[in-house]
């Protein structure tokens, strides 16, 4: 049934479909690359010639550490108050029914759809109103604000394809809820909770919008590299910027091999399932 | 579900305590997660409106007078900012479109093995930061870059002709920027297509071309909505692109709620204008929720 024709379309949708890939990637290609410049002044414009001397000294700026430290910790400190914050939302919309859930669930969903120029103006107004310092702690309230949402949709996700009665079960067989909660339905949570753990952590370290507005004194990372940015910004931002996608990378392949092995054991029970059967 | 719940009610010690318990359970599951959305977002949102109505200066401080006039002030003294909002916002979300569309319609039906690398790749670049991303794209469109002496060399750009700090480099910028947020949710629609369904459509001698424009188009209508949604609302709200690509002649209107808060401190300004956004983001969102359903929308967007 294959044209000619049809071989063309196809042909030429692939081509389309890695000239879009290849555009995402341009400015990763010139980040790796420029993190590899020996670039003379402040500017890391132009290439002049490969050197390892940044990434010997990734942190050889002044202000860079303090910054990146500031920005692991920001989203560290984000990713496990929303996760456990999320967590406690998603079960309560997906395992229990009450009045007002639909409100929440839309309450849940709304900042993901403010666009974040609002959510950072919005709270900075709020906090002039209330008088409130900025900074480290008023970041961690506004990234927790942002990602939670985001955490509840992915476990809401899991915690509907699960299935409700293992949990009945255990129930059943005597557990009180909170043993079911840390025996059955937390372990069965796990994957989603790393997912959700790594999201957050991902949009909280990236942020840039509502910190702007949000920081005070206190600099993060892409704080930094805005601020910077005016002067030249330094190939050791993209010596970080580098070493952060490789860590992520190195983190899905984990993952893949994680996988990979849970659905082999899988595979096996359910060879010998039958056979036990028989 | 009934037979558990009765099982389960001789060990709880009495069934009115077990069902009040039920119903604390899920308040106390959601008080802490619900208020920290309503303290920091909702309350939030809503002040925006206060502040916005108060006259004063940052020395001396805002009082609340009830200026409903700031709304017809700054709408006419910024309508060139807000116009330009929509137009980039709209531009850049059409160039998406044209982009993600045809790369997620592959993604999904001819990618074969290829499939997961593709939506990996889509992926990954959401992990390497924003801003330095977009500080690439400097160094790329820069006034010396052999991108903009190729252009220069084959005549698509005049020789005293520039492509950083151009219109063109803004759109360009949320283009790239929010690529990922159209394909993901197009992808996921074409992806749980039903494909028998087109070859029923072929089989009955409609032509591909009628297929694609009866069947597939229509199925993927919510994915093309939900892609629309969330690549048109931050980009209207964008202020990145324009402050790090373009200059004072590309601002939208992001770049002036964020200098009127940031910069000047005319707080009652900065704050109608960005209620002023957020009515007409509701506004879309309700539109495009009443035209297609939350429950299909809210799934697109999502997954």
């Amino acid at each position: 049934m294959r044209t000619p024709f049809d071989r063309l379309r196809d042909g030429l949708l692939g081509v389309w479909s890695l000239g879009a890939v290849v555009f995402l990637f341009v400015p990763i290609f010139v980040i790796v690359l420029f993190s590899f410049n020996d670039n003379q002044g402040r500017f890391n414009f132009t290439w002049q010639g490969f050197t390892l001397r940044h990434w010997a000294d990734p942190f050889g700026v002044e202000g860079l550490q303090q910054a990146f430290v500031t920005s692991l910790g920001l989203a560290a400190l984000t990713t496990i108050i929303a996760v456990i914050l999320g967590v406690c939302v998603a079960l309560a919309l997906v395992r229990h029914k009450w009045r007002g859930r639909g409100a929440t669930g839309g309450l849940v969903f709304l900042p993901l759809a403010t666009p974040e120029v609002v959510l950072g103006a919005a709270l900075l107004g709020w906090f002039l109103t209330l008088g409130l310092i900025r900074g480290f702690v008023t970041l961690v309230i506004a990234h927790v604000m942002f990602t939670l949402g985001y955490v509840v949709i992915t476990i809401r996700a899991r915690l509907e394809g699960m299935d409700v009665h293992i949990e009945e079960a255990a129930m059943d067989l005597g557990a009180n809820q909170w043993t079911t909660l840390r025996k059955i339905t937390l372990p069965l949570l796990a994957p989603g909770i790393a997912a959700a753990s790594l999201l957050c952590f991902a949009i909280s370290i990236d942020d840039f919008v509502v910190s702007n507005f949000n920081a005070g004194q206190t600099v993060t990372f892409p704080l930094f590299v805005y601020g910077a940015a005016r002067q030249g910004v330094p190939p050791q931002v993209n010596v970080l910027a580098t070493a952060m996608l490789l860590f992520v990378v190195l983190l899905m392949f984990v993952n893949l091999g994680f996988q990979r092995r849970s659905a082999r054991r899988q595979n096996r029970e359910m060879e010998t399932t039958p056979a036990l059967g028989l | 579900m009934s037979s558990s719940g009765e099982a389960a009610a001789p060990r709880s010690g009495g069934w009115l305590t077990l069902r009040r318990r039920k119903s604390l359970l899920p308040l106390a599951l959601v008080i802490p997660g619900l208020l920290w959305l309503i303290l920091f977002y909702a309350i939030p949102i809503v002040s925006q409106l206060w502040i916005s109505l108060q006259t004063g200066n940052p020395d001396d401080g805002f009082a609340q007078t009830w200026n409903w006039a700031i709304y017809g002030d700054s709408i006419s003294e910024y309508s060139e900012q807000m116009l330009r909002s929509l137009q980039y916002a709209g531009t850049a979300t059409i160039a998406c479109l044209i982009i993600g569309f045809p790369l997620a319609y592959f993604m999904a039906f001819k990618a074969g093995r290829w499939r997961n690398l593709f939506l990996l790749l889509v992926i990954l670049p959401f992990f390497t930061s924003l801003i330095v991303r977009t500080v690439a794209w400097q160094t790329i469109l820069t006034d010396d870059s052999w991108i903009t002496n190729a252009l220069k060399t084959v005549g698509l750009l005049p020789q005293d002709g520039r492509l950083l700090a151009t219109s063109f480099a803004v759109i360009a910028g949320i283009t790239y920027n929010f690529l990922p947020f159209m394909v993901l949710p197009l992808y996921a629609s074409l992806e749980r297509m039903d494909r028998t369904l087109v070859e029923a459509a072929t089989d009955l001698y409609a032509s591909r071309w009628t297929a694609f424009r009866k069947i597939t188009l229509p199925l993927a209508g919510p994915g093309i909505f939900a892609g629309v949604l969330l690549t048109f609302i931050p980009a209207i709200g964008d202020y990145i692109n324009a402050q790090l690509l373009g200059t004072s002649q590309q601002y939208m209107i992001g770049n002036v709620i964020q200098s009127q808060y940031l910069v000047v401190r005319e707080y009652p300004t900065a704050a109608a204008l960005s209620f002023i956004m957020m009515v007409v983001v509701l506004i879309i969102i309700a539109a495009a929720a009443r035209l297609i359903g939350t429950k299909k929308l809210s799934e697109a967007a999502v997954a």
